[in-house]
């Protein structure tokens, strides 16, 4: 839920990234938090398992600017993306404003992205939102992989509403913050909205 | 389509700064957060320094989120207070509403004093908060005119 607070002139904003086990959601993080000057961005909190696997969430506070005299702090999460973990994921898209869904493009995780994205849509609705009309964004990661899924297969397959697709590298950073900009940029524009 | 955005003004905001500090004060604690269900810092007091507030919103959400999760397993609605107890700091946490006043503190004071206090304020913080979160989104509001190069700007 987005947070305007009048007094220190700021706005909060929650993006979530969601996606399969391993297709790269704690990378995105990963990749703007080392790119971003430290004055910009919190710590990146990572609850981790032994293994680096996601156990409950990934964390970072992004400010990317001002708008209209406001502060803009987005709070970036990822879900753990393993199957077993759906009641966390479920916490997580509590008050979000924005999602990016990160597909895995290997051939062999197709299955995969279908299941996740079915479970997206269905966690969405549980915490009362319509992934239909939640500002939301499609990225097409692992792009440099020999054994990938055609872009057009992809979208034909895992696009819902029209929403921008994005292709990505997110371990070299391509394609990252297009993402963060696509998600970000539907987010502003519902609170013009009001 | 996503929650209404809740907007905080500035008298509403040191309103409850002043909550804050009075309970402060009177718990003999380090610090107090008042902070939204889904992990936004609301507002603090006290010795602030160099602590990562917004870190600590985050995770204090996310802990009374699963341990939300654990008490629906069990059949409880929810689990309305949370302490650890570090060997010097120590943290509370109550659930208000989709309020959750956080008060970190040490030896200086004790669980039971906290946790006294914070019932106290727990009602009107609660009433509070309703009028912020019945507060409209008006004409008034700064983002009914933003535009695309305003947002662009952003990325520039």
């Amino acid at each position: 839920m987005t947070f305007i607070n009048y007094a220190s002139r700021e706005i909060n904003c929650k993006i979530v990234y969601y996606g399969p086990g391993l297709c790269g959601k704690t990378t995105n993080l990963q990749y703007i938090f080392d790119s971003t000057a430290p004055q910009a961005r919190g710590k990146l909190i990572s609850l981790a398992t032994e293994t680096d696997r996601t156990l409950f969430f990934d964390f970072m506070p992004l400010e990317l600017g001002t708008v209209r005299g406001f502060k803009t702090r987005f709070h970036l999460y990822t879900v753990p993306g393993q199957v077993f973990y759906d009641a966390s994921r479920k916490l997580i898209l509590k008050g979000v404003d924005g999602v990016v869904f990160v597909a895995d493009s290997q051939e062999e995780r197709m299955d995969a992205n279908i299941e996740s994205l079915y479970n997206l849509e269905e966690n969405l609705q549980s915490q009362g939102y319509d992934l239909m009309k939640i500002p939301y964004v499609l990225q097409l990661n692992k792009r440099d992989l020999g054994n990938i899924v055609p872009v057009e297969d992809l979208a034909a397959e895992l696009q819902r509403k029209g929403e921008p697709v994005v292709e990505a590298v997110a371990a070299t950073g391509v394609g990252v913050f297009d993402t963060l900009k696509a998600v970000a940029k539907q987010v502003l524009t519902e609170l013009r909205k009001g | 389509m996503a929650d209404t955005p809740i907007l905080l003004r500035e008298q509403q905001y040191h309103q409850i700064k002043a909550v804050l500090a009075r309970l402060r004060m009177d718990s003999s604690a380090k610090v107090v957060f008042l902070v939204d269900k889904d992990g936004q810092e609301i507002a603090s007091q006290g010795e602030v320094g160099n602590l990562d507030t917004t870190s600590l919103a985050s995770l204090a959400a996310g802990n009374v989120a699963a341990t939300g999760g654990m008490a629906q397993l069990i059949g409880e609605k929810e689990f309305p207070t949370l302490s650890h107890e570090g060997e010097k700091e120590s943290i509370h946490i109550s659930v208000i509403g989709r309020l959750l006043l956080v008060i970190v503190f040490d030896d200086r004071s004790s669980l039971g004093l906290v946790k006294l206090r914070s019932k106290q304020v727990s009602h009107q913080l609660a009433t509070m908060f309703e009028e912020i979160a019945a507060g409209d989104f008006d004409d008034d509001s700064p983002f009914a005119g933003i535009t695309d190069e305003d947002i662009d700007s952003l990325f520039s």
